[in-house]
């Protein structure tokens, strides 16, 4: 047992879900209890979506435990088919199928012989992945078995596209800015003169799948998801695939020039070194603020940088060499990911820490006291706390980190989002330095005063005031004493507001 | 026939009960009111990730703020039983007996700790003795109960054995008390309090109290009122284990609920309730600025937090229309009263009375809603969303919960809820399209 009070990745079947609720006419369908999909809640909050999530539970009751599942599975999948018409389904086991230990395989395949869609088990176990693992291992579940599908029935569509073209592997939903990133990248591959062949999942049918041959080459945008795929592409067709992703102006650089180098491979004689410089120098604003006086100013202060394998590795390089920031500490909770992440890291960094408990990172925090902290929410919690500004760049995130204007992170329209989000962090940081030096700009004591003093709060009043939420309490004190007046009444006690209230003057 | 119609024709109670395919919260969720209401108490829910990541997620910032809650996350080998859950739970509670120092530490049961059989029951007495801190089980479960039931399993665990053991009964003292049970926040429990002093009731104490060191000593033949109506299993264990007589009143949500909930208290303890009828028709006076509103207009419960019957009676006496009420489940003993109320209501507004659906099925009401076109849908925020992509307004039930809404007072909490998403699609300055 563990004594935990928060975690970043999520469990086993909400990776599963998140691939299986991105794709077009795939349905999962939960072997849990109720109120284990909450799934559709975070999906329909966060992403805002107008569409129904495609996920239904096959609930485990009293009855289920007594019995088994039995037909229950079976009618489940059988009555989503007839219902919503999927080409897939999705049967997802969740902590608790994983310890019954029913034989969830042969309900997939007993159901599928009546079924017009096709049924697939998860092969992801709750005690040994995390919520990206699952994803990923999903993703490539799905994609193996529709390859091997087409090929039996030769509908597999090998024969490459005229022009280079390319398959974007990874991006689902409830991934972190992930539809801003796709736009970016699509955009950043069109100047490269690229066709993108697919995008998968997000968005795509199970259909499409027989064409994802036809690509010249993959790219996988993020290193949490789409990796087992890519690789069981490269192995399958040969396709070559890259996996930097392309966060801040040098690892775009980069990014770019990996593609030209599998382009000159595949005979195309391309050189983006030209497009590389003017969008450096002339597009993106970032390279230019990391020359300009204000980055100047960020020259040798420290940050803390922790997140899920992609963003935290791209946003130390990027504050360690593009803006002179010391990096004290990277981290990430992606610790399958330790290797490539040391890799990246270890030259740009004091230490490297990986971690999924966040007590160990907010002490750490607290020990460095660094300048910004740029992290996931938790992090963000973490700064409010000891009053150091934090800059979100990862996932696990709140609403507010789903934003409704065009935000990416990759590219180069997302070097400048990046770099205007560290700047901000540090100079709201300065900000609140200067007011303590100067005995700031104190605010409190004026709201209260504006009232007359002249009536008094009993003990037990003023004890239920303090229990108001603090935007409000104003507002209910001066009704309060305006009632009070009203009434003459001149020594406020716990039955005066109640009376103020019960007449409707809150 | 049109189910407009169809609806119209009934003029008796329809119970049906469903497929149970409804999305609702896990019952452990009630750490999140009751730890804040116990405010020496710490909560340690004994489950997976998934538990964990339900609860980070449903209650958001709450988690932040140093809560008194925390999982023990089962691993793999607490599940093949290589580790000993006593050995186990005794390092856990001792780390918290260390930090927090709490009066009370209360252990949720989850869905593993029920299939794997994990005797927290058993366990709990021996560390109790160990540790000197008061340990109280409650299986707060997927497998059995729905979102706010997760209450009421850990009142029903608290009124089984509190002050059994510590407190000797004074027999000296055996004046019947009246206690009421459910949690409600501290300005709820002052205003029902004050309410019933002021037709001279005594209240001797509720469950839960502030602190656990301040819960009421439950005696034989002692009276006891719920104010929530998800809370049989609690009603049911304080007649049965603690020989008290329950009250069976309406719940004192909205005027009309308050005033029957006063009523049938008063009655039991012969007390004239004189001016208690003005005083509902003066909340009723404050509040035509809504009712005005919600005239005719046209509710769907989906069902996800059991409130839904005394919120639909409410609802109707404000003069709105009742096409289903959901309900995770409905004990028509414990809300038999609630009921009769309801039936009421209906034949003095000349409505029909609603169908009640029992573990609804979410598809099978989005197609009834479909047809129905209620002014109002009544949901959890996973529908919420899709719904409203496709013209229909909703109203989150979770709010419910989260809001004071007992008492006269509070009525106008609920209003304010209720008539926001319909205020938002009278406002003709903003424009939405779909």
């Amino acid at each position: 047992m563990k004594l935990a009070y928060w975690m970043y990745a999520g469990p086993a079947h909400i990776g599963t879900l998140r691939i299986a609720s991105s794709f077009r006419k795939v349905h999962a369908i939960m072997h849990a209890p109720l109120g284990d999909d909450y799934y559709n809640v975070m999906r329909s909050m966060l992403e805002r979506k107008r569409d129904f999530t495609p996920v239904t539970a096959s609930v485990v009751d009293r009855h289920v435990l007594a019995r088994g599942s039995q037909e229950k599975v079976i009618q489940n999948i059988s009555r989503k088919d007839k219902e919503e018409k999927p080409d897939l389904v999705i049967l997802t086991p969740t902590c608790t199928s994983s310890i019954l230990q029913e034989d969830l395989q042969n309900f997939v395949s007993r159901a599928s012989q009546d079924t017009k869609a096709d049924i697939l088990l998860a092969d992801v176990n709750h005690y040994r992945v995390n919520e990206l693992q699952a994803a990923d291992r999903t993703l490539e579940q799905v994609i193996k078995f529709y390859i091997e599908k087409y090929e039996k029935t030769q509908n597999l569509v090998t024969e490459k596209t005229p022009t280079p073209s390319v398959n974007i592997i990874g991006p689902c939903n409830l991934t972190f800015h992930g539809q801003h990133d796709i736009a970016e990248l699509k955009r950043l591959l069109a100047d490269l003169g690229l066709r993108v062949n697919l995008i998968l999942p997000e968005s795509a049918s199970v259909d499409d799948i027989k064409n994802i041959p036809r690509a010249w080459f993959n790219i996988v945008p993020y290193r949490e998801i789409g990796l087992l795929t890519a690789t069981y592409l490269q192995k399958k067709f040969d396709i070559p695939f890259v996996d930097r992703p392309p966060i801040g102006i040098l690892e775009t650089a980069n990014f770019i020039r990996n593609i030209q180098k599998i382009l000159n491979n595949a005979g195309i004689d391309k050189d983006f070194e030209n497009y590389i410089d003017v969008q450096t120098r002339f597009i993106s604003q970032s390279a230019w603020f990391s020359r300009s006086i204000d980055c100047q100013n960020l020259l040798g202060k420290t940050a803390v940088v922790f997140g899920d394998a992609t963003h935290s590795a791209a946003l130390t390089k990027i504050l360690a060499k593009e803006m002179g920031i010391k990096v004290l500490v990277a981290g990430t909770y992606c610790k399958h990911q330790e290797k490539w992440f040391r890799s990246e890291v270890q030259q740009v960094c004091d230490e490297v820490l990986l971690t999924d408990d966040h007590t160990l990172v907010a002490d750490m925090i607290a020990k460095l006291e660094p300048s910004a902290i740029f992290g996931t929410q938790m992090e963000r919690h973490i700064g409010k706390r000891l009053n150091i500004p934090c800059g979100v760049i990862s996932a696990p995130v709140h609403i507010q980190n789903f934003p409704l204007s065009y935000r990416p992170f990759m590219g180069y329209e997302g070097s400048n989002q990046i770099a205007d989000l560290i700047y901000n962090s540090f100079t709201l940081g300065m900000e609140d330095h200067l007011l303590e030096i100067f005995g700031g700009h104190d605010t409190k004591g004026i709201e209260t005063s504006a009232l007359t003093t002249e009536l008094e709060w009993d003990l037990q009043a003023l004890t239920e005031l303090k229990t108001i939420p603090g935007f409000v309490r104003g507002k209910v004190k001066r009704n309060v004493e305006k009632f009070a007046k009203n009434h003459n009444i001149t020594k406020i006690s716990l039955d005066v507001m109640y009376a103020c209230k019960e007449n409707g003057n809150v | 026939m049109d189910p407009k119609q169809q609806l119209l024709n009934t003029n008796s109670f329809r119970f049906e009960c469903e497929t149970g395919n409804y999305h609702t919260f896990c019952p452990i969720s009630c750490v999140a009111w009751l730890y804040q209401k116990i405010e020496d108490s710490f909560f340690l829910v004994i489950g997976t990730k998934t538990c964990g990541y339900f609860l980070q997620n449903a209650l958001g910032v709450m988690i932040f703020a140093e809560p008194r809650y925390a999982m023990a996350e089962l691993e793999e080998a607490d599940i093949s039983a290589h580790l000993n859950d006593y050995m186990e739970l005794k390092r856990l509670c001792t780390i918290i007996k260390k930090d927090r120092n709490p009066s009370v530490i209360f252990w949720i049961g989850t869905c593993t700790t029920e299939i794997i059989k994990m005797d927290l029951e058993g366990i709990a007495p021996k560390l109790e003795a160990e540790l000197g801190i008061p340990i109280i089980v409650a299986r707060a479960n997927g497998l059995d109960y729905a979102f706010t039931q997760g209450e009421d399993t850990v009142l029903a665990s608290l009124a089984q054995s509190y002050g059994l053991k510590t407190i000797t009964q004074n027999p000296a003292n055996n004046s019947s008390k009246l206690i009421l049970f459910g949690s409600v926040p501290n300005a709820v429990v002052h205003e029902l309090t004050n309410e019933l002093n002021s037709f001279g009731v005594e209240v001797g104490g509720w469950l839960p109290a502030k602190r656990y060191t301040e819960f009421p000593i439950l005696k034989e033949k002692d009276f006891v009122c719920g104010v929530n109506p998800y809370l049989s299993r609690t009603a049911t264990t304080l007649m049965r284990r603690r020989k008290c007589h329950l009250i069976g009143a309406p719940f004192p949500i909205g005027p009309d609920g308050t005033r029957a909930w006063i009523e049938k208290i008063c009655s039991i303890f012969n007390k004239p309730v004189s001016g208690l009828k003005e005083r509902e028709n003066k909340i009723w006076k404050m509040l035509e600025v809504y009712t005005d509103l919600l005239k005719g207009k046209s509710v769907f419960f989906m069902g996800d937090n059991l409130l839904e019957i005394s919120l639909a009676r409410f609802l109707i006496r404000c003069g709105m229309v009742v096409f289903e009420i959901g309900i995770p489940y409905m004990d028509k003993r414990y809300q038999g009263a609630e009921l009769l109320l309801l039936e009421k209501t209906c034949a003095e507004k000349g409505i029909f009375l609603p169908i009640i659906v029992e573990k609804p099925d979410n598809y099978n009401q989005v197609d009834r809603i479909k047809d129905l076109e209620p002014d109002l849908v009544i949901t959890g925020m996973a529908h919420a969303n899709p719904l409203e992509a496709r013209g229909i307004n909703t109203k989150w039930s979770v709010e419910f919960t989260f809001s004071q809404i007992h008492g006269f007072t509070n009525a106008k909490n609920i209003l304010d809820l209720i008539s926001k998403p319909l205020l938002r699609k009278i406002n003709k300055d903003v424009c939405f399209s779909n």
